[in-house]
């Protein structure tokens, strides 16, 4: 296996057909490089995504209050109803294993007109009530100034906290927002804080679209009442978010006087389950990737099996020659097979590492590329593990074996005297 | 050197059997120098293959060297040949994309020996024919002549015990005929036994023995003192 003139051998018989054995190495080439790229995308798809909504709290679920679907205690179907602040304390108390409760509400952008004005500038955002544990579940950043605290909540402090969508419509790059006050549906509201969403989820609208103002001045402000549109809780540590999802709505729905039955009046998405979904997701791209890759790479060996079996048949004669001087059937089998193997693993090799180099362009454009938060491609880092690789390569040599197998047995067929009279 | 006895061989063809060989009897000393002749169909080139244990035969006894050979296996079959038979084909057979060295290199190969020393021993074989400045030179730059004495210096590196050699001159002019002829004299000069088939009479008449095979059996023996009456004979037929 390790002689030198066993490879000298095999170099002569590649390099003296060098256009034959281009075309049976790009099969080869091209499989392995379609494994590759498909594997290393199938990641970066996983990556993006997954880095997207990474430091989203896993264990948590979201609530918000739809028409009921059923009468109950003479309330007919159909009613209009809403969480409200009471709930909060009540569920704290009712179920242990929440760690975080807050909730949130919006007053959307209502109509076409501006809802935001600056000065001479003016712009149409979300505007939330938000509470200070919120960004425990939903992290940020904070790029200058800070997020909204618990004075601000007892006081009802008229503040706001805005994204940088926000800032880039309202003020000069330059300028300091920190102190600058805005005008949001006709109140002045100072600016306390400039942040950036980490993650990739929204919840009503794009966290950089988006102003912030303490929950309890929104209540006031705007006419709220104790109302409270969204509620987002996430479990304690150990318990599956699931458990308290449950939970939260039968308590809920006893409080409210809404039919045990109904499943369309609490509304809920659970953070965990959407994983879980998304994970089945990549799973299945994975497999589809190795599938088609595989599938590839089987056409490209079969290819290498094909084109061995002609070169055989026309060195039928010097395969004759050889064994009648002397070569042993061991010594033409391990000959081409090994010729076979070279092949295909040089040439998926060679495959292997363009498709890597092409990730790893593809990554440095994505990673040059100039990023905003939130206009982060939802694809990130495409890479290729190194078990993948070693597997990759594993089945280039048992495909390379395969592909030998067929020729060999048909080269050792070949009797001398046959190969001899073939003229 | 060469033991052959009730020699059968038949080639089955569908439901049709050829019995080609049909109980042969022969013998063939060490040193000899030995033509094989016959019309096509005689099965001349059967007991070639036979001889060269290229092929195997169905019934009798076959000594070479004082070994039986009978039912060998593939390997064992090509070291036979590899160590004690030389062969020399009509048409050369060289490797095309070896040149002149490693084409008389290629038994030692088998061999096992190192590469240096195989190309070192080539070289000199290569030297003996007359070669040497052509050990680099692919067979496709070679004349018919010397790419049979390229083969020639193939078949003896080995150091075998007979040479085979299927027509020989058969692609070659009659002057290069000649001098390929010359070469195996020398060889057979230097102890070794020598054994062609040929259809030419001016070729098999400068060996030292005549076998003339007919329908599978041999029909006559013409030994060394008897070729001049031979050529006359032929001459006149």
């Amino acid at each position: 296996m390790f002689d030198i003139d066993r490879w000298n051998e095999i170099w002569n018989a590649l390099a003296k057909n060098k256009v034959r054995s281009l075309l049976t190495a790009f099969g080869v080439f091209w499989g392995i490089f379609m494994l590759i790229v498909m594997a290393g995308s199938g990641k970066g798809l996983q990556n993006g995504v997954s880095e997207g909504i990474a430091k989203f709290a896993a264990n948590s679920a979201f609530f918000w209050a739809e028409q009921t679907s059923e009468p109950y205690k003479g309330f007919k179907r159909g009613r209009n109803w809403h969480m409200d602040s009471e709930d909060l304390q009540y569920l704290r108390d009712k179920i242990p294993e929440i760690e975080y409760i807050t909730p949130k509400n919006f007053t959307g952008r209502w109509g076409n007109g501006s809802n935001v004005i600056r000065g001479k500038k003016n712009g149409s955002f979300n505007v939330k009530g938000d509470y200070p544990d919120y960004v425990k579940i939903d992290p940020a950043t904070v790029l200058k100034g800070r997020w909204i605290n618990d004075l601000d909540i007892r006081d009802k402090r008229k503040v706001c906290v805005i994204g940088e969508k926000v800032f880039e419509s309202l003020f000069d790059p330059k300028e300091d927002p920190l102190g600058q006050y805005l005008k949001i549906s006709g109140v002045y509201y100072q600016v306390v804080g400039l942040i950036r969403a980490e993650t990739q989820i929204n919840i009503n609208g794009r966290t950089e679209e988006s102003i912030s103002l303490p929950f309890t001045t929104m209540l006031q402000t705007y006419n709220m009442g104790n109302q409270v549109h969204f509620l987002a809780i996430t479990a304690k540590k150990g318990v599956p978010v699931s458990v308290v999802e449950d939970k939260v709505k039968e308590f809920i729905k006893k409080k409210h006087s809404i039919a045990p039955t109904d499943m369309q009046a609490l509304n809920s998405v659970n953070i965990e389950k959407e994983f879980k979904q998304m994970s089945g997701l990549f799973l299945g791209i994975q497999i589809l990737t190795w599938i088609v890759g595989i599938g590839t790479l089987m056409a490209g060996v079969i290819g290498v099996s094909n084109i061995m079996l002609v070169i055989i048949k026309e060195r039928t004669k010097e395969i004759g020659v050889q064994r009648a001087i002397g070569a042993t059937p061991r010594t033409i089998i391990g000959q081409i097979m090994l010729e076979s193997v070279v092949l295909t693993t040089v040439a998926g090799y060679i495959g292997l590492s363009m498709g890597v180099g092409l990730l790893e362009l593809v990554n440095r454009i994505i990673e040059n590329a100039p990023t905003k938060s939130g206009d982060r491609a939802f694809f990130a880092h495409p890479e290729v593990s190194l078990t993948v690789a070693v597997s990759a390569l594993i089945i280039l040599i048992i495909a390379g074996l395969f592909a030998g197998m067929i020729p060999a047995s048909r080269a050792i067929q070949i009797k001398p005297i046959d190969a001899l009279r073939e003229e | 050197m060469i033991q052959i006895e009730n020699l059968h061989k038949s080639y089955v063809m569908g439901h049709n059997s050829l019995h080609v060989l049909k109980g042969l009897e022969l013998g063939i000393e060490e040193g000899e120098f030995v033509s094989i002749m016959g019309s096509s169909g005689s099965g001349k080139s059967t007991l070639l293959n036979i001889l060269g244990i290229l092929d195997d035969y169905d019934k009798g006894t076959y000594y070479l060297g004082g070994k039986l050979i009978q039912g060998l296996n593939e390997t064992k079959a090509a070291m036979t040949r590899n160590k004690m038979i030389g062969f020399i084909f009509q048409s050369f057979n060289l490797i095309s994309f070896k040149n002149a060295m490693e084409n008389v290199a290629l038994p030692l190969y088998y061999q096992k020996v190192s590469r240096k020393r195989r190309n070192q021993i080539a070289l000199e074989y290569l030297d003996r024919l007359g070669l040497k400045d052509w050990a680099h030179h692919l067979p496709s730059e070679l004349s018919g002549g010397q790419k049979q004495r390229v083969a020639i210096a193939r078949a003896l590196i080995s150091q075998p015990q007979i040479i085979l050699a299927d027509e020989p001159t058969g692609a070659l002019d009659s002057t290069t005929s000649f001098e390929v002829m010359e070469i195996l004299k020398e060889i057979n000069d230097q102890g070794k036994t020598v054994i062609i088939v040929t259809h030419e009479h001016d070729i098999a008449a400068m060996t030292k023995k005549i076998i003339r095979l007919k329908d599978g059996v041999i029909e006559e023996v013409i030994k060394n003192g008897e070729l001049q009456l031979f050529k006359d004979r032929v001459r006149t037929e």
